[in-house]
């Protein structure tokens, strides 16, 4: 009988090693998926792994869309994780992210058409402030009538995509527009656009947010008694509490920092790679985020690999798609898969596998 | 303005047949749930039910086994969230979606082919005169077998949960699976068929949708109804009767801000669609301040990974 | 380790325009805003695109990618089209207006057709098709083959389209029964089968009795068959429910201008064009009035059609007054297609708001 064991540190081999292998497995399965489907599964292996960053005709524009594509998970990740850790269940960062791009362009529909400087740097505020709103209503529920923060937070995602849609139709359509729903497209407001930072590298300021939002985590979860607060609540809310940690105040801060980077996404999008609030604006970052931050283990650094590795799918699925006809659900199935293969694999990590008598859990 | 065309009699027919699919997956997300275990999955065993059952019911004529292998079909995809979570102890929150985009990519998948088809049409159940029962007879006597079956089930999971040993077992693993373990229950196995359960009703909830509610198959078509059915659990405070009253409010919500619409009241639309979901959050809020901690039921290893370290 | 190589590919990043690499065969892509079987939008712009490709042959590749998001994933996507080779791409949803215009300036050698927009360049034409004329049709049918004399409609987006749509059905209900009253319900979606199940449950249980669909699933006509009532098919033919509930449709006609437009680029002829196109190009098509439909009531529908085909009947004809009861069109005028294009009112006898 095989059983587990569990490792007294996780072990450092693995948890280099068990990405890796989830890959190859996903590899393994999904080439059989392919080939199931009547395509050449090396090829379309290749196509999704390895074309995006070194095919001679497409890497040189896929490698900065991965940065693109990578920068909003990431992000909205790293806020979500210091609540998961802390046990706080933040299911609706899409809500934040929609209306953090509502306030942000709504700052700069605002100003429209004033050119100054500090048009982008006030959107900005209003985005994080949106989205730390946003948030601030499960976290207030929570800590006053002790409402469940997954509920809530999950069912005002449904309530923002509804103001999404009432914004694009109405108060923010724009009037230049021959009727259409959708704003006005901030990349063709200098002062409001959030266009690329060193052109051709698909570095925006979401993508910078995130890196540094990557860097003030791991310095907050390593250095600051915050971040101690944080892991000893997820680990015992009990002696939490002893440590004189206050649990309502842990709540806010951590659904406020979700619900602000999440909101920053947002808006960092709207000014950026969509350019306008538009019916259908939030594409599900805010849901694929949770399981990035999952991925990443909760890591800052972690998070920040598996937001690059989800963006890579993305974007090789993309090309596996139109290169070789594969249809967008066998793209969605195989993402299953890699997540399926990365989480179970993990086990290697924490536990040692040993054979022998049954022990029956 | 003519609101004295909404009969509500007729509103509560619909909003029985609106609310069925929610309610299905929601009790057996509530049973998982009960268990300490949760799984995220719901919409990807919904849709993967839809299309088992829409398929095999095509295929067979007969919607009845359809419903069989919706609930064969979810259970099995619900597996692998149960291999990865307890076996492999990997983390439920993220398998759960996970398990999510497998399944809309599955059901996709499985589905080619049977877009534009027309399911065998599930009869209503013949109850002979009760249907005729005036006011009540449309109300409680005019449906099909499965808005039966999904209030059964209420009851039935309700009973198991407070009477029998079997509930008392559930419970004991979901609150503390450490001192169930010592006390010598087989939690990995509890929570296995548990989880099964969850997928065999979200996949029977997904099939309603598919071969009655709509009835056809189309990519995507839960819509996230597998989300809300997660919020009904947790709106549920974990009891059955509960979820059927949330999930009865919200399709009643949903169906009459329909109704309403067309009735020509005055209302802007954003404010009657965001409806059902700001109705919920106020009811559940009322509740829980009504009660206090009391409110705070979840049980007490929700989303615990438990390992087995003697 | 991705990092590294990102970080080199920056400078390969700058050459970006003329990757495209010259092919033989013209190469053609469509991208597609829902999957390629979701029953309306997406999946008629894909089986005209296999109409075109079948009437091709080899002489052309074609490629496609199905459920691309609106915004920055679509610019992706048409600048990995336009990188690959392909020469022409049809990108079939309005929210790919702006991504179009983009990747279309980065790529000039390459040609690009927008769906349902109005921005051209150079290199990009619009296309659209003029649904109204057959919602003349449809509302005609609906307002006389209803009993209770109340006729329901599910509307998707507050849209100039949808709203066209909603005025043309009832102007011509109208004149086919004084007495008919129209409902509208909003969904706030394109797709959402139970919802739509739902809406049509909903207007039946208002008395409704003929229900129109501008949403793409043919849920509206499954509830209708189960619980009575007409609709009619919307995208496609949808000839299954046929001869009732479904007693007539509204049918998505691209293959033509498609192949009309590919011809163009190999015959490089291409030019950039704003084309509108209905019933008389055949872009619009009207599905067979079914049998359940009284042979007068056909015979009228079918010189309706005959009109509107011939050019000798316009459905926004005056005289017609606006929902707030100032005028909009004199005794035998005819709406313009700039106003028809942007059209954000009601016409008078349509009760209830557009909603903001």
């Amino acid at each position: 009988m095989i059983r587990l064991e569990k490792r007294p540190t996780p072990s450092r081999f693995w948890t280099l090693a068990t990405p890796l292998l989830a890959v190859i497995l996903t590899m393994i399965a999904g080439g059989l998926l392919f080939a199931f489907l009547g395509k050449d599964p090396l090829e379309a292996i290749r196509t999704i792994f390895w074309d995006p960053l070194f095919h001679p005709q497409f890497a040189s524009y896929s490698r900065p869309q991965l940065l693109v594509k990578a920068g909003p998970l990431i992000l909205i990740a790293i806020g979500l994780s210091l609540g998961f850790r802390a046990g706080i269940w933040n299911i609706g960062a899409e809500g934040q992210y929609i209306i953090g791009a509502i306030c942000g362009a709504g700052v700069a529909l605002a100003f429209y058409p004033l050119e100054a400087w500090y048009v982008f740097p006030l959107m900005v505020i209003a985005g994080a402030l949106g989205g730390w709103a946003w948030a601030m209503i499960p976290a207030l529920l929570k800590t006053r009538f002790r409402t469940n923060e997954i509920l809530v937070s999950l069912l005002l995602v449904y309530v923002a995509e509804e103001l999404l849609a009432s914004m694009a139709l109405g108060l923010m359509r724009n009037p230049a527009g021959g009727g259409f729903p959708g704003s006005r497209n901030l990349q063709q407001y200098p002062a409001a656009a959030n266009g690329e930072l060193i052109a051709g590298t698909g570095m925006h300021w979401g993508v910078a947010a995130a890196f540094i939002a990557v860097i003030l985590a791991y310095v907050l979860l390593n250095r600051h008694m915050l971040g101690f607060h944080i892991r000893l609540t997820g680990q015992s809310p009990r002696a939490a509490r002893f440590a004189g940690v206050r649990p309502n105040a842990l709540i806010l801060i951590c659904l406020g920092t979700s619900g602000a980077l999440a909101g920053l996404a947002g808006l960092f999008e709207v000014a950026g790679p969509a350019g306008q609030i538009s019916i259908d604006f939030n594409q599900g970052y805010g849901f694929t985020a949770i399981i990035v931050a999952f991925l990443g283990r909760l890591h800052p650094v972690g998070i920040l690999l598996a937001g690059l590795l989800m963006g890579l799918t993305y974007i090789g699925g993309d090309l596996a798609q139109f290169m070789l006809g594969l249809p967008a659900a066998a793209i969605q199935a195989f993402q299953g898969m890699l997540l399926f293969f990365l989480l179970g694999v993990d086990v290697l990590t924490n536990y040692r596998i040993r054979i022998g008598r049954t022990e029956a859990a | 303005m003519d609101l004295s065309t909404i009969n509500p009699l007729v509103l509560i027919a619909s909003l029985m047949v609106a609310a069925t699919p929610i309610l299905l997956a929601a009790l057996g997300e509530l049973v998982v749930e009960k268990a300490g275990v949760l799984n995220l999955g719901v919409e990807g065993m919904m849709i993967t039910g839809a299309i088992c059952g829409f398929a095999i019911a095509v295929e067979t004529q007969s919607p009845a086994l359809g419903f069989l292998a919706a609930m064969a079909g979810a259970a099995l995809l619900s597996l692998i969230f149960g291999v990865l979570t307890q076996i492999l102890l990997a983390n439920q929150v993220a398998t759960g979606l996970a398990l999510t985009l497998f399944g809309l990519g599955l059901s996709a998948l499985l589905g080619q082919g049977y877009n534009g088809l027309k399911p065998p049409p599930t009869g209503k159940l013949d109850l002979g005169p009760l249907g005729d029962v005036p006011v009540l007879g449309k109300v409680l006597f005019s449906h099909d077998m499965i808005v039966y079956v999904s209030l059964a089930l209420v009851v039935a999971v309700w009973a198991m949960l407070r009477y029998t040993r079997l509930g008392l077992i559930l419970r004991a693993v979901g609150e503390n699976h450490d001192a169930a373990h010592a006390l010598g229950y087989k939690v990995v196995r509890i929570r296995l068929a548990a989880i099964t359960f969850g997928g065999a009703c979200a996949g029977l909830g997904g099939a309603y949708l598919s071969l009655v509610r709509v009835p056809q198959w189309t990519d995507g078509m839960t819509a996230g109804a597998g989300w809300i059915a997660l919020a009904i659990v947790v709106f549920a405070s974990w009891k059955p009767g509960r979820a059927l009253l949330g999930a009865y409010l919200f399709g009643g919500v949903t169906v009459l801000q329909l109704n309403l619409q067309a009735a020509g009241l005055a209302v802007p639309v954003q404010y009657l669609s965001m409806s059902p979901y700001l109705i919920t959050i106020l009811v559940l809020v009322i509740m829980s301040a009504d009660r206090g901690r009391a409110a705070l039921s979840a049980p007490a290893c929700l989303g615990r990974v438990f390992h087995a370290s003697s | 380790m991705k990092f590294g190589s990102i970080l080199a590919g920056v400078a390969l990043a700058l050459g970006l325009g003329g990757a495209a690499l010259a092919q033989d065969k013209v190469k053609v892509g469509f991208v597609y805003v829902g999957p390629i079987n979701d029953g309306g939008w997406s999946q008629h712009h894909h089986e005209s695109a296999l109409k075109m490709k079948e009437h091709f042959g080899d002489k052309i590749d074609f490629v496609f990618q199905e459920s691309v998001p609106e915004g920055a994933d679509a610019e992706r996507t048409m600048t990995q089209m336009a990188l690959s080779g392909a020469d022409l791409i049809f990108t079939t949803s309005f929210g790919y207006m702006d991504p179009t215009i983009n990747v279309a300036a980065k790529f000039p050698d390459v040609k690009f057709e927008h769906a349902t927009g109005y921005k051209t360049a150079d290199n990009v034409s619009v296309y659209s098709a003029r649904f109204y004329e057959g919602r003349a049709i449809t509302g005609f049918l609906a307002g006389k083959m209803t009993k209770s004399n109340k006729i329901g409609y599910i509307a998707s987006f507050p849209i100039p389209e949808v709203i066209r749509g909603i005025n043309s059905t009832y102007i011509h209900a109208k004149k086919a029964n004084p007495d008919v009253q129209l409902s509208v319900i909003w969904i706030n979606t394109w797709f959402d089968p139970a919802k739509e199940a739902d809406a049509t449950q909903a207007l039946l249980d208002q008395g409704v009795d003929v229900v129109l669909a501008h949403t793409d699933s043919t849920a509206p006509l499954a509830v209708l068959e189960k619980a009575g009532g007409y609709g009619f098919g919307q995208a496609a033919d949808m000839a299954e429910y046929a001869p009732a509930p479904r007693i007539s449709s509204i049918i998505d006609e691209w293959a033509p201008y498609y192949i009309d437009r590919v011809q163009a680029v190999i015959d490089g002829t291409w030019e950039s064009v704003n084309t509108w196109h209905g019933i008389k190009e055949g872009m619009v098509g009207i599905g067979e009035f079914s049998e359940v439909i009284p042979e007068q009531v056909r015979i009228e529908a079918e010189s309706l059609k005959e009109a509107i085909s011939a050019g000798d009947y316009h459905p926004f004809t005056g005289p017609l007054k606006k929902q707030d009861g100032t005028d909009w069109l004199a005794e035998g005028e005819v709406a313009d297609d700039g106003t028809l294009a942007g059209m954000n009112f009601y016409v008078e006898g349509v009760t209830g708001d557009i909603p903001q």
